[in-house]
């Protein structure tokens, strides 16, 4: 699916460009979003090295068998195929509570730990594995029930009440969750029959 | 505002302290170990070089050229039958494809139509409540080097139309 919409955009995009005259603002539309890349990158670094400084204290100090202990009997239902004590879990663990608290710069640096370490538990090193599945639906349905990137734009442009869409914030993040995780469950057993 | 914004000011200092206080009680060398654990932090942004870009060069040819534009214009007549405002449209297609470009479209949102206005609570709601789908496969996916990700981008997009949706939803009526 990567595969056929980056073809789809690519090929799409130059073509349109192409038929509406603008084919000259193509070279500089490739060249600014290759380095766009290369900076969200580098943006990341400084974040990256800082969270999983604090996860590898996490780690060591006994914290992480706290956290797992607690949300256990969540993690079992979402993830079946990975033991309970595997790393991959702890990580998969914080990388959501993370996500609640709306610290989008610390739950990237733990999942992306969640998912070399789901890669350990991965047959086919090429190809997602069912637990990696369920993990991005998670994710991509988005756990926030604080959102604070949002507050902060809405103090930003005045609002009068900033923190008025927290509570149907909370509601739209539960219903996609629910679909997520329903999606994904369905989509599990379909493509275990193949 | 109060509780909440107090909340959100605190989490990740408290829980930083928090994290440094109990290693420090249990007999961890926190220095150390931070250092032990920070030192991946660069190699993995590293590693997501490529794929950041293919991703990137991608949705910024699709933008540039006008073909995003485009999809919208066809798609907008039938969706305001629904009831869905056309203002909102292109916030609910660029949310899972950028989240910089979401980002920049609430802002503008929030400017134009108010942060307090229905446009505006949708806006937000939907920035909250959904998330850049496109970015996390792309990144999560591509710093363990997994090529095909399955059913899993269908299912990330699936989300974000339930999210969309029930912002939509929620915020008509809760506001009004």
């Amino acid at each position: 699916m990567v595969n056929k919409l980056w073809f789809f955009f690519i090929v799409v995009g130059i073509l349109v460009a192409g038929v509406r005259g603008q084919i000259g603002e193509m070279t500089t539309a490739l060249l600014d979003s290759a380095d766009k890349g290369v900076s969200v990158a580098f943006g990341l670094v400084s974040i990256l090295t800082f969270w999983l400084g604090i996860m590898k204290l996490i780690e060591k100090s006994g914290l992480l068998k706290v956290i797992v202990r607690v949300m256990r009997p969540v993690a079992k239902f979402l993830f079946p195929d990975v033991p309970a004590d595997h790393p991959a879990m702890s990580s998969i663990l914080m990388n959501m509570s993370a996500n609640f608290l709306g610290m989008g710069s610390a739950a990237t640096p733990l999942g992306l730990k969640a998912m070399e370490q789901l890669q350990t538990l991965n047959k086919d090193k090429k190809t997602a594995s069912d637990a990696m599945c369920t993990f991005l639906a998670l994710n991509t349905s988005s756990l926030t029930l604080i959102p604070t990137t949002v507050i902060a734009l809405r103090v930003a442009t005045g609002s009068t009440n900033p923190t008025a869409t927290v509570a149907t914030t909370i509601m739209a993040t539960f219903c996609s969750t629910i679909v997520a995780i329903s999606v994904d469950k369905f989509c599990r057993k379909i493509y275990r029959g193949r | 505002m109060g509780v909440i914004s107090i909340v959100s000011q605190w989490a990740i200092p408290m829980m930083v302290l928090f994290v440094v206080v109990y290693s420090y009680i249990k007999g961890v060398d926190v220095f150390d170990t931070f250092v032990e654990g920070a030192k991946e932090g660069f190699q993995t942004a590293i590693k997501l070089i490529p794929f950041l870009v293919a991703m990137l060069v991608a949705i910024g040819v699709f933008r540039q050229s006008g073909a995003f534009d485009i999809l919208i214009g066809l798609l907008q007549p039938a969706l305001n039958l629904v009831g869905i405002p056309g203002e909102i449209l292109p916030l609910g297609f660029m949310r899972p494809i950028s989240g910089s470009g979401a980002l920049a479209m609430t802002t503008e949102t929030l400017q134009t139509h108010g942060p307090d206005s229905m446009l505006g609570y949708m806006a937000s709601t939907i920035q909250g409540s959904t998330d850049t789908t496109f970015y996390i496969l792309t990144v999560y996916f591509g710093s363990v080097g997994i090529r095909r990700v399955r059913y899993s981008m269908s299912v990330g997009l699936i989300a974000d139309l339930a999210g969309f949706l029930a912002a939509i939803f929620v915020c008509s009526i809760f506001f009004n």
